[in-house]
């Protein structure tokens, strides 16, 4: 591995920028985690993005609080009929002709409301709950199965690999929202029964668990391509010759290897399975109501877009603000990890 | 060269066969309940669950209604059951609209990715690779339907630039099919093109670090030539490959969110409504057709890509 190699390169705090002009000084006597960590911290772009998704999580945390305490309103409750006091005059939570407020920048209905009279920011928070939950356990998936299919695929070859790699190749043949949007679809109408676990359709395990399988062959294929060369190298006949078994070879021994990719590759899968989220559940295919995501809050304010923005344009920057949080701090990682960025998302 | 086609194409039959499987499990056989209740989705009658399984033939071996799922799929006489219309007559109505949205896209990040890559490679390390870099990120943070909802907000409604939203024939007039476009080929082509920009711009500066290119050089030919005639056209191939895969899958699955913000009536659309319904029998269809295209899109780029590149020639 190419890690201890090249200088930090945090002068430039760039964000992609290639390894041409990488100065090729060997220091000695560091771990690779360790000057990752030294060059990360130097990359003030990738931190502050980092933050900046912090900032959003602990946000979506804290809904009920903000609910609760600030906005007074549940994210769930309506409350068409209503008046609230903006600027000292008593205006309707929804106008006559069935138009909700837009922001008043107060604590009550920051961000407006919506049709039902629901406060806009109370289920923005609410809704990212879901959003990012749906999105760590969907890379959860990804990442414990696609490691473990890449690793097997890798280590066997032969008729393991050919099988396993047929299969990962007729979930490749599908497009991402395609696929999502078929087993979404399907298993909406009936929810999922596994032995003895049943989930309902309108659990958001649902989404998140296809969500993760869609996923999977993205991380598979470059996990197997690094297990193919990895099984060749010294230390893993080494091993062999000291009678560890096949398991024991590819979990203690190829696996500590694969660990600078799957860090790399978990945070750019958190944010595909956001967006993936985001798109399934505006199609109407992945969170299933009464639980809502940001993408359903963008679907059901669609129709209103003229008149009241807010419902979709709120939902909607946030969206992006959290993605660019994670892809930005994820392309720090992998620049502090890899600086010659040779870990490749599968395509 | 025979050989590898004749091999390449028995392949994608096997892969057309086993998505063919895949896509009949995940609407007909996935645990759990009835599969004609899916299909007659959440308003369905008894009578209508009756005439489904009678129709599709559940009480059958899983084999018979497999070839009989691939007989109505090919034959397109596939009924959607919240409005009882054939489903192929549905997608070839919605045709020309998908297809001018991805095709127009599918050029317009190309071009702008090639000429944005090549420019970013020549100035590597400079501001406006730096500009591009923080684009490319941004692009692939946006979802095409959220940036779709904000610029049909911005320069449709607040300012009149462009007409709000439905889609024009071209064969009625151009103009307008061109106007009623530019937006949403615009938001579909937005992730692509900092993406392709970057793909791009590596391999290029690995291409420009060749031996070949310091003789193009060496023997004398402008800077524009060994440019463009030498470094982009070996860099290219593998940008080729990749942009059959995704109008590929932009026509089978990326151009549903656009069409849906734009209302392009197109074949995304309507299998967007038919999910909203959850009217299973179209987006069956339409998902395989897509899983189908994909397929059959990646085996003619396989061999172009022998046909252009000879290295792979040798090696097939």
């Amino acid at each position: 591995m190419a890690l201890n190699q090249g200088l930090p390169r945090a002068d430039r705090a760039g964000l992609l920028l290639g390894d041409d002009l990488v100065a090729d000084e060997v220091i000695p006597g560091i771990s690779p985690y360790r000057l990752a960590a030294r060059r990360l911290r130097r990359d003030r772009t990738a931190l502050g993005f980092g933050c900046l998704f912090l900032l959003i999580v602990a946000a979506c945390l804290l809904a009920p609080v903000y609910s609760h305490d600030v906005a007074g309103i549940g994210p769930n409750v309506n409350n068409v009929t209503g008046t609230i006091q903006v600027n000292g005059r008593s205006v309707n939570v929804v106008s006559l002709q069935g138009i909700p407020i837009g922001p008043t920048w107060h604590a009550r209905y920051f961000f407006g409301a919506d049709t039902l009279g629901r406060d806009v920011a109370v289920r923005l928070l609410y809704g990212g709950r879901t959003s990012l939950a749906i999105g760590f356990m969907a890379a959860a998936i990804t990442m414990i199965f696609g490691v473990a299919v890449g690793l097997v695929a890798g280590y066997y070859r032969g008729v393991v690999d050919g099988v396993l790699a047929r299969l990962l190749d007729i979930i490749w043949a599908y497009p991402a929202v395609l696929l999502g949007v078929a087993i979404g679809t399907s298993l909406a109408l009936g929810g999922l029964k596994i032995g003895p676990l049943t989930i309902q359709g309108n659990s958001i395990f649902i989404p998140a668990f296809l969500i993760g399988f869609v996923y999977i062959p993205y991380v598979a294929k470059p996990i197997r391509g690094q297990v193919l060369a990895l099984r060749e190298r010294e230390f893993v006949d080494a091993a062999r010759g000291l009678a560890c078994g096949n398991v024991r070879i590819m979990v203690r021994e190829i696996l500590p290897n694969l660990s600078s990719t799957i860090v790399v590759f978990f945070p750019l899968i958190v944010a595909g399975a956001i967006l993936l989220e985001a798109s399934l559940s505006f199609l109407g295919a992945g969170v299933q109501p009464p639980n809502a995501s940001w993408g359903t809050m963008i679907q059901e304010g669609l129709p209103l877009l003229t008149t009241s923005p807010q419902l979709v344009l709120v939902p909607g920057g946030m969206l992006v603000l959290t993605v660019l949080g994670i892809n930005v701090f994820g392309e720090g990682v992998r620049d502090a990890l890899d600086p010659k960025s040779t870990i490749r998302l599968g395509r | 060269m025979t050989r590898f086609i004749v091999r390449r194409t028995m392949q994608m039959v096997a892969v057309l066969f086993c998505t063919s499987v895949f896509t009949f499990l995940i609407f007909q056989v996935i645990p759990n309940g009835n599969p004609a209740l899916r299909l007659a989705g959440q308003t369905a009658t008894p009578q209508t669950i009756a005439a489904i399984e009678r129709q599709w033939g559940f009480n059958k071996p899983i084999y018979v209604q497999y070839l009989d799922t691939m007989q109505k799929v090919l034959t397109g006489s596939v009924i959607s059951y919240s409005q009882q219309i054939n489903v192929l007559a549905e997608i070839r109505r919605g045709l020309p609209a998908t297809i001018s949205l991805a095709g127009g896209a599918a050029v317009i990040w190309l071009l702008a990715g090639v000429a944005l890559g090549t420019l970013s490679a020549l100035r590597a390390g400079r501001f406006s690779d730096r500009a591009l870099a923080v684009l490319s990120l941004v692009g692939i943070s946006t979802p095409s339907f959220v940036l779709a909802t904000a610029l049909l907000y911005l320069l449709a409604y607040k300012v009149h630039v462009f007409p709000l939203s439905g889609y024009v024939p071209l064969t009625q007039s151009p103009w307008q099919w061109f106007l009623h476009l530019v937006l949403p080929w615009f938001c579909l082509s937005f992730i692509y093109v900092g993406f392709y920009s970057r793909v791009l711009r590596s391999n290029m500066l690995d291409t420009l670090r060749e031996d070949y290119v310091r003789t193009a050089t060496a023997k004398g030919l402008s800077r524009r030539r060994v440019i463009v005639g030498h470094v982009l056209r070996a860099s290219l191939i593998p940008l080729i490959s990749l942009w059959g895969l995704d109008f590929a899958g932009v026509i089978g699955g990326g151009a549903i969110l656009v069409e849906v913000v734009f209302n392009l009536n197109g074949v995304g659309q309507y299998a967007a409504e038919s999910i909203q319904t959850l009217d299973v029998p179209p987006v069956l269809v339409i998902v395989m057709y897509g899983a189908f295209l994909v397929v059959v899109l990646s085996a003619i780029i396989d061999v172009l890509y022998v046909v252009l590149d000879p290295r792979v020639r040798l090696n097939a």
